[in-house]
């Protein structure tokens, strides 16, 4: 199978969605893939380490999906490929239906693995089912959940080749970027490991405890949904059903009873441990690890614990 | 109400926005309950309807719904709500007509994949001459977060995704909305496409007076033009049950650290 993988670029490198995207295209093509990227690149930009062999580069970067949907369709013609992959991250997931839609392609948004018997498996019911999607036109478009498969290494390098195409003009101007941390974390939905609190913390004014323990695990902060309404955090903080939905290797949450809507949003993590004074809390149930106990005496010693790791 | 929801209203006698009356689509999708038992019927291959209550798409409703009223009531002209599938729908669609748009089409078909429910919605609004049209950013129980970006694909429109802001000044669209690890100003020039999250607006109650006139409101329906789906669910699945939870000690954290490096080998 021919795949097409559109991998995003930032300082001459792959990103890591892309490079966890191209592992999925090489997975499926049973190793004959092509990449494109729009942007100047450093080498292959370790495009190749992952086992795409070929990349089309387009040297202006873009920064309207408009016009990268019309750079990956031209690609897509260019490479014969009958399946595009993208990241499900928040650039893929903007351009890959536009993609869809040029190719005439049934697209299968934030797969979490490779096809089993020609189904494509995925998500629905936001995490708290899951589906396994056919495809009946000619071409495929897919958008791969963000950590759900994974860079794979395998070594080796691509050869890059120049490619020009007519993107059009840009309808939209992006401007100013402002981050959402000051130290540059990952974003949430890429995260590894997420420490995550809620109301159990009783104020904003009590985050640093929840920092610090954040900051020893190498681990990015979120928070439940009233934590985010009452201001007391960012909204870009709120995982949940109606927030942002992760799937980190581990997520600790603290002080967060985990109703239903909050579950939605983190059931997918690899190893939950909560930490809450009350037993009955629901979170319990959907844990892989507890501590029963209060959150101002818990998350200190827990954090002193992690560094004395190290 | 919260000050900020004040302020991010720009205000009429404010003169740094000028106001034009907008048209404006915003997309309604039907969704159960956020606390609804997930359930499958038809040998998994359907979801189980039996004693869930259906809602507006909080993304659809909370964000896209409610800002594009704002707009209108700061600024004139109308919100129209579409919404593609059965009769189903109809209480659905008076709940947003309740909340405050001027009226409703609902597309008669039933949907499979979000290509056939973008490609219904382009055609009917091809030549209409809408200003803007609103997506919330996803759907709760299909989470494809695609219908948005293919309309303006179809429509040949530019796109926003994830906007978390909309202001208008003029025929300029001045936005926010979330990319990897922070939030992007975007501004737009001409009539656009987007999807909504977190951040646009804030929950409404519709009042009474908004419930009474909703009964009366136009909701129109309309023919499905003929588009088929791309996709099909063959199979659904609920997650396997979780284990048991492991219990630590509260005063001895560090045993929790040393399972979570031994036996989760997850640090």
């Amino acid at each position: 199978m021919s795949v097409l993988v559109y991998v995003p670029i930032k300082d001459g490198k792959a990103t890591k969605a892309g490079l966890e995207a191209a592992s999925y295209a090489n997975a499926i093509s049973g190793g004959s893939s092509t990449a494109v990227v729009a942007g100047s690149l450093d080498g292959d930009g370790g495009i190749g380490s992952v086992g795409v062999s070929n990349v089309l580069a387009y040297a202006d970067s873009l920064a309207d999906n408009s016009q990268i949907a019309k750079l990956v369709d031209a690609a897509a013609e260019k490479s014969g490929a009958s399946t595009v992959v993208f990241s499900g991250n928040l650039e893929g997931g903007a351009v890959a239906p536009r993609v869809a839609i040029r190719l005439n392609a049934g697209f299968v948004s934030g797969v979490t693995g490779v096809p089993e018997g020609g189904n494509y498996p995925r998500n629905v019911f936001s995490g708290k089912a899951k589906a396994s999607v056919s495809v009946s036109t000619e071409k495929t478009v897919v958008s791969v959940t963000p950590n759900a498969f994974g860079v794979k290494e395998v070594g080796g390098s691509a050869s890059v080749e120049a490619f020009a195409t007519e993107v059009g003009e840009a309808k939209l101007v992006v401007g100013e970027f402002t981050p959402s941390s000051a130290d540059g974390s990952v974003p949430l939905p890429e995260a590894e490991r997420v420490v995550s609190a809620g109301r159990g913390l009783k104020g904003p004014e009590n985050w640093g405890i929840v920092e610090d323990l954040a900051k020893a695990l190498n681990a990015s902060t979120a928070c439940s949904r009233p934590v985010g309404d009452m201001g007391w955090r960012p909204h870009h903080e709120h995982v949940g059903q109606t927030g942002v939905t992760i799937r980190p290797d581990l997520y600790i949450a603290c002080g967060i009873s985990g109703a239903i809507q909050h579950l939605a949003g983190v059931n997918q993590s690899k190893v939950i441990v909560v930490i809450n004074t009350d037993p009955e809390a629901p979170f319990f149930k959907a844990a892989d690890y507890g501590i029963v106990g209060d959150v101002f005496e818990v998350l200190p010693k827990l954090t002193e614990a992690i560094k004395s790791l190290s | 109400m919260a000050l900020h929801h004040y302020l991010c209203i720009p205000n009429r006698r404010n003169t740094k926005y000028t106001f034009v009356p907008m048209k404006m689509l915003v997309c309604i999708s039907k969704s159960p309950d956020t606390t609804s038992r997930i359930a499958f019927t038809d040998g998994d291959t359907s979801f189980d309807e039996s004693g869930v209550q259906f809602i507006v798409n909080p993304y659809d409703e909370w964000y896209a719904l409610v800002r594009a009223i704002e707009l209108v009531e700061a600024g004139g002209g109308s919100v129209t709500t579409i919404t593609v599938g059965d009769a189903s729908c109809d209480p659905i669609i008076r709940k947003a007509l309740a909340i405050g748009a001027n009226d409703a089409v609902r597309i008669n078909a039933e949907p499979t994949d979000s290509t056939q429910v973008a490609r219904l919605i382009a055609d009917y609004a091809s030549d209409k001459g809408y200003d803007i049209i609103l997506c919330g950013k996803e759907t709760i129980n299909h989470n494809s977060a695609a219908v948005g970006a293919m309309i303006a694909e179809c429509l040949d429109m530019p796109y926003v995704p994830f906007a978390t802001s909309l202001n208008a000044d003029g025929g300029t669209y001045n936005l926010t909305c979330e990319t990897a690890g922070g939030e992007n100003k975007v501004t737009v020039n001409s009539s656009f496409v987007l999807s909504a999250a977190k951040g646009m607006s804030e929950q409404r109650i519709p009042n009474m007076r908004g419930i009474m006139s909703a009964r009366t409101k136009p909701l129109q329906v309309v023919d499905d033009s003929g588009v088929s789906a791309a996709t099909k669910v063959e199979k659904f699945a609920l997650p396997p049950a979780k284990g048991d939870c492991v219990l630590v000690d509260a005063d001895h954290p560090a045993e929790l650290v040393r399972l979570l490096r031994e036996e989760a080998k997850i640090i």
